[in-house]
């Protein structure tokens, strides 16, 4: 069965007809606050039902209580803040109960309601979603970069940032009325930012034996230096699909959603947004968007016990990898045999090897999508 | 009791085993808010929570066969 959404309702504040040509006459009027991507990213999934049941950016009790309790105010599980900063300058003359308007590049983003201004902790907020105040810690460096004070409100889109990768696109109203159309009652989420290699594979079809279908959701945006691309990303699961997996147990769409390596209370955020796609049940990798060695293998996973009523059940898979002695994937719960057998499979050996242009051998990755990799130009963020 | 609420009687033994199980877990306030939330796990329905006119669903399904999902 299809999930309610988190919260029990799937938020629209998307602004349409009428009403959105309203806005957009009135927006010239309005005191202008220019984003960046990021945060015009997290208004549009706000808007579309991503972060439901929130419909704006977080106000001060909301934050406080997702920074101390991992949940909102009214106990709903929620481990991420979703705020907007903005500095005090380009709040001059801004007053709680005000519109203003979010733009990127120039273009008319969103309406905010401003409900509250507040200054935030940005240690505390970095020990709390970070464990860490190390500003080596990716999420930590982006936090202190931040500007010094934070805007509540709801928000109405008026127009979403430009998505080049919108074809590949869906919103979860689009992935429940697609479930919902092909008769689906458990679905298995997988997030990734990786292209698949043998080990991949094996996990969500070990997933696969008992769901009707699994929803392959790369995590697009944000990108460092030597990740794939995500068309790249996209081109290797289309590969996969096509030569190793039945007609029809497939969804593949990207989530364009901010990633923040914030290890186990990511694992859990990542969770809940694919409970508002209408899974069933989400995979969760050991160290789960992880970075360096902030956070145990297993937190990941542990952190799951404290949330029985998040609604969406996690499947935690070991990883997999080839044993000589079984003779094809497996992981160390099926298999009794001694390291000397068994080779891991290394995305990092995968992408050396992709970079040298040459071919992965197949136990580590299928040559369709090898091949498929290598006809790139260049596969990496540069 | 509030007035939109009704009483549901279970057994004691098992409202027991459900208080014990808030103790050590969490995540609900009382049995209460646990029955609630089983309950809506066991029969919402699909749609439950998601607000689509036909009209709306259609544009949906247009946009998803556009894209080859459907
Ligand atoms: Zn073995």
């Amino acid at each position: 069965m299809v999930p309610r959404p988190h919260g029990g309702r799937l938020v629209n504040r998307v602004l349409e007809g009428r009403r959105r040509e309203l806005f957009l006459s009135e927006a010239k009027e309005l005191p202008r606050l220019e984003v960046n991507i990021e945060r015009a990213i997290d208004a549009e999934d706000l808007a579309k039902g991503v972060f439901s049941p929130l419909d704006g950016f977080m106000g001060r009790e909301d934050y406080l209580s997702v920074l101390e309790e991992m949940r909102l105010q009214n106990g709903l599980p929620w481990t991420i803040p979703i705020i907007l900063d903005a500095g005090r300058d380009e709040l001059t003359g801004v007053r709680e109960g005000d519109d203003i308007l979010l733009s990127y590049g120039g273009i008319p983003i969103a309406v905010l309601t401003v409900e509250e201004i507040y200054s935030w902790d940005k240690k505390l907020h970095a020990q709390r979603v970070f464990k860490t105040t190390d500003p080596n810690h990716p999420g930590v460096e982006a936090t202190y970069a931040r500007k010094e004070l934070l805007v509540g409100g709801r928000i109405e889109l008026i127009n979403p940032p430009p998505n080049p990768l919108e074809r590949y696109t869906l919103w979860p109203i689009e992935t429940r009325v697609l479930f919902k159309e092909k008769g689906w009652r458990s679905i298995v989420a997988f997030q990734t930012r990786n292209v698949p290699h043998m080990g991949h594979e094996y996990v969500q079809k070990a997933a696969l034996t008992f769901a009707d279908g699994i929803l392959i959701h790369p995590l697009s945006g944000w990108k460092k230096r030597g990740d794939y691309r995500d068309e790249v990303i996209i081109a290797a699961y289309e590969a996969l699909a096509r030569h190793y997996y039945p007609e029809g147990v497939i969804v593949l769409s990207v989530l364009r959603m901010n990633m923040n390596y914030a290890g186990p209370r990511e694992a859990i955020h990542h969770a809940i947004v694919r409970k508002n796609f209408g899974a069933t049940h989400f995979i969760v990798g050991r160290d789960h968007a992880g970075v360096g060695d902030y956070y145990g293998p297993y937190e990941a996973w542990e952190i799951f016990k404290e949330f029985p009523d998040l609604g969406i059940t996690p499947l935690f898979v070991r990883e997999a990898y080839y044993c000589k002695k079984c003779g094809g994937m497996v992981n160390e719960k099926i298999c009794p045999h001694s390291g000397e057998h068994r080779v891991k499979i290394s995305g990092t050996r995968i992408r050396e090897m992709l970079k040298r242009g040459e071919l992965p051998p197949p136990h580590m990755m299928r040559p369709e999508v090898s091949k498929v990799i290598l006809e790139f130009d260049n596969p990496f963020v540069e | 009791m509030a007035g939109n609420k009704v009483a549901v009687e279970i057994s004691k033994e098992l409202y027991e085993k459900a208080a014990k199980f808030i103790e050590e877990n969490g995540g609900f306030k009382d049995v209460a808010e646990l029955v609630e939330f089983l309950l809506q796990e066991a029969i919402a329905s699909e749609d439950e929570g998601v607000e689509l006119s036909p009209e709306d669903e259609e544009k949906v399904k247009e946009r998803l066969r556009s894209l080859g999902y459907i």
